[in-house]
């Protein structure tokens, strides 16, 4: 009998249990929305990854109510264009807040103890942010677009992607800009967010010289389980 | 301590924290946050609104420059414009950018075919009607041999040199031996300033359209975009691939790309965009595995930044 199989008489483990025992054993309920936080989490640098997601949270939804009324719309009514103002300046407040806090992660060496997926996940998600606006300017449909996608074509084309990604096709442009790019950035922002749950904000540095007494803490053990 | 012993027992320090612990409350933080930056947004939103320059059209530009259109038009029809001799994933006319040995735009292939007279000249001016002696002319050209063709194209071409836009926006040139094109240019004018010209070059297999490569190529290959990109600060010399129109941030994160496209050998390099992204490249992939980088993963620990950071834990101690 393989060591695999299950003890006779019991049912075997469908796939879901198994899932969900997996699942709830990386990331406890009281882990993944957490009431308590290390002590030394005490610095505004802490606030832009918050401010980062709240930012993505805005641009996702004044996109879709932009995607609701169409690409033409906010040209040609008041209303349309404040919800494309919201839309571009959020996209602007995204990058700078998540400028910051990669600086402030990469200050704390935020890889260490097993953190180095947390790290990645962060920095294509920023990098995939990226292709994800330029197709939002070149699915404008103004003198912006225009130019955009005729200067950024010769680059996309110069790397062989222009015969699957033409910026000069707005079609195919919208389309990853209000589905295939946004579903990348999400996926990449939430295993990203997980991450950081699963294996906490990153502890300071020792101070040089000798160790000094630890803290005490003030709660039961965790378990050990920062692999990364 | 070795420096690698020094990584390896900070790493392993740095897995789990020992230490006190204080209450936290994550959601109502998520909801300040989202406050704040829709506050923020909205008001950015109403004191600086966002840009909304209108597209130009070939209309546009065939009434407010004919004769660069006209010279664009004949330039397509010679073969002579950048689109016209681009290579892949146009046509087969150019080699295409390359590094080293590694010739991806070539080996890409022809994705997109465009035959600049075909396309962008003679096919429309076949579907122009009411002009008898059109079809006639556009059929001489065709069948003329290709010396004859480059004849024409060049007399006329040198011709619009001294074009002066006459009434009604039609150009006049001097008198010369222009064959067909003395026929076909005027009517493509015409065509482009009636608006014709704009959907002709959409058109495709189907109803519906989405896909403008052949209308913004056209323009492109002209000197409409340009002239309005350069009075915006758009042009690649102006750092124009992260501006857009107006006094607005732009795409500022692509500071560090566009940054190259201004200095050797970049800047004089006809393979500068593939260049350009094999630089990011390296860079892209040095950033995503900073962690596994000696040095630039020992930088934190040397910048003493950390302490400001921690200073409120560093005084707990």
């Amino acid at each position: 009998m393989s060591s695999g199989a299950p003890p006779e008489g019991a049912a075997p483990k469908s796939w879901t249990v198994a899932l969900r025992e997996r699942a709830v054993a990386a990331l406890p309920p009281e882990k993944l929305l957490a009431d308590e936080q290390p002590s030394y989490v005490s610095s505004w640098i802490y606030v832009f990854g918050v401010l980062s997601l709240a930012s993505l949270g805005v641009i996702i939804a004044s996109g879709m109510i932009l995607a609701l009324k169409g690409p033409g719309w906010w040209h040609f009514t008041g209303v349309g264009h404040f919800f494309n103002s919201v839309h571009l300046w959020s996209v602007e407040l995204f990058f700078f807040v998540m400028v910051i806090h990669l600086w402030g992660k990469y200050l704390m060496a935020a890889w260490r103890g097993g953190r180095v997926r947390t790290w990645v996940t962060g920095a294509v998600a920023f990098l995939v942010a990226i292709p994800c606006t330029l197709t939002g300017y070149v699915s404008q449909q103004n003198f912006d677009a225009q130019w955009i996608s005729t200067q950024a074509k010769d680059s996309m084309n110069a790397a062989g992607v222009g015969s699957f990604f033409n910026l000069t096709n707005f079609g195919q442009m919208y389309s990853y800009h209000v589905l295939l790019l946004p579903l990348a950035v999400v996926g990449l922002v939430v295993a990203h967010v997980l991450l950081v749950r699963k294996h906490g904000v990153v502890p300071p540095f020792e101070l040089p010289g000798p160790a000094p007494e630890p803290v005490a803490s003030n709660r039961p053990a965790v378990d050990a389980e920062a692999s990364s | 301590m070795k420096r690698r012993e020094r990584r390896a027992r900070e790493n392993e320090a740095a897995r789990q924290w020992n230490g006190g612990y204080r209450p936290y409350d994550l959601v109502r933080e998520f909801a300040i946050a989202t406050g704040v930056v829709l506050v923020l947004t909205v008001v950015l939103a109403i004191v600086f609104s966002s840009p909304d320059d209108p597209p130009s059209t070939i209309k546009q530009w065939s009434r407010s420059d004919p004769v660069d259109f006209v010279t664009t038009a004949v330039s397509e029809l010679d073969g002579s414009s950048t689109t016209a001799g681009y290579g892949p994933p146009y046509n087969h006319n150019g080699e295409g950018q390359q590094i080293w040995f590694v010739h991806l735009q070539k080996w890409l292939g022809v994705s997109h075919p465009i035959d600049t007279a075909k396309d962008f000249v003679l096919a429309p001016l076949s579907a122009i009607t009411g002009q008898p002696a059109l079809p006639g002319a556009v059929s001489a050209y065709r069948s003329a041999g290709a010396k004859q063709q480059a004849a024409w194209t060049t007399a006329y071409g040198s011709a619009l040199g001294k074009a002066t836009v006459a009434a009604g926006d039609s150009i006049s040139i001097p008198a010369g031996s222009y064959g067909p094109l003395a026929t076909m240019m005027p009517s493509l004018l015409s065509f482009a300033q009636g608006g014709g010209l704009d959907g002709a070059l959409l058109t495709s297999r189907q109803f519906y359209q989405t896909d403008y490569t052949k209308p913004l190529l056209f323009m492109a290959d002209g000197g409409v975009l340009a002239s309005r990109a350069k009075a915006q600060h758009l042009l690649g010399t102006q750092w124009g691939m992260m501006n857009e129109t107006g006094s607005y941030p732009g795409q500022v994160w692509l500071w560090l790309y566009t940054f190259w496209y201004q200095i050797k050998p970049f800047s004089t390099s006809p393979n500068a965009d593939i260049l350009v992204l094999a630089v990011m490249g390296v860079l892209t992939l040095a950033f995503v595995l900073v962690p596994l980088l000696p040095g630039i993963s020992d930088l934190p620990r040397r910048i003493p930044i950390y302490k400001l950071i921690w200073r409120d834990h560093y005084r707990s101690l």
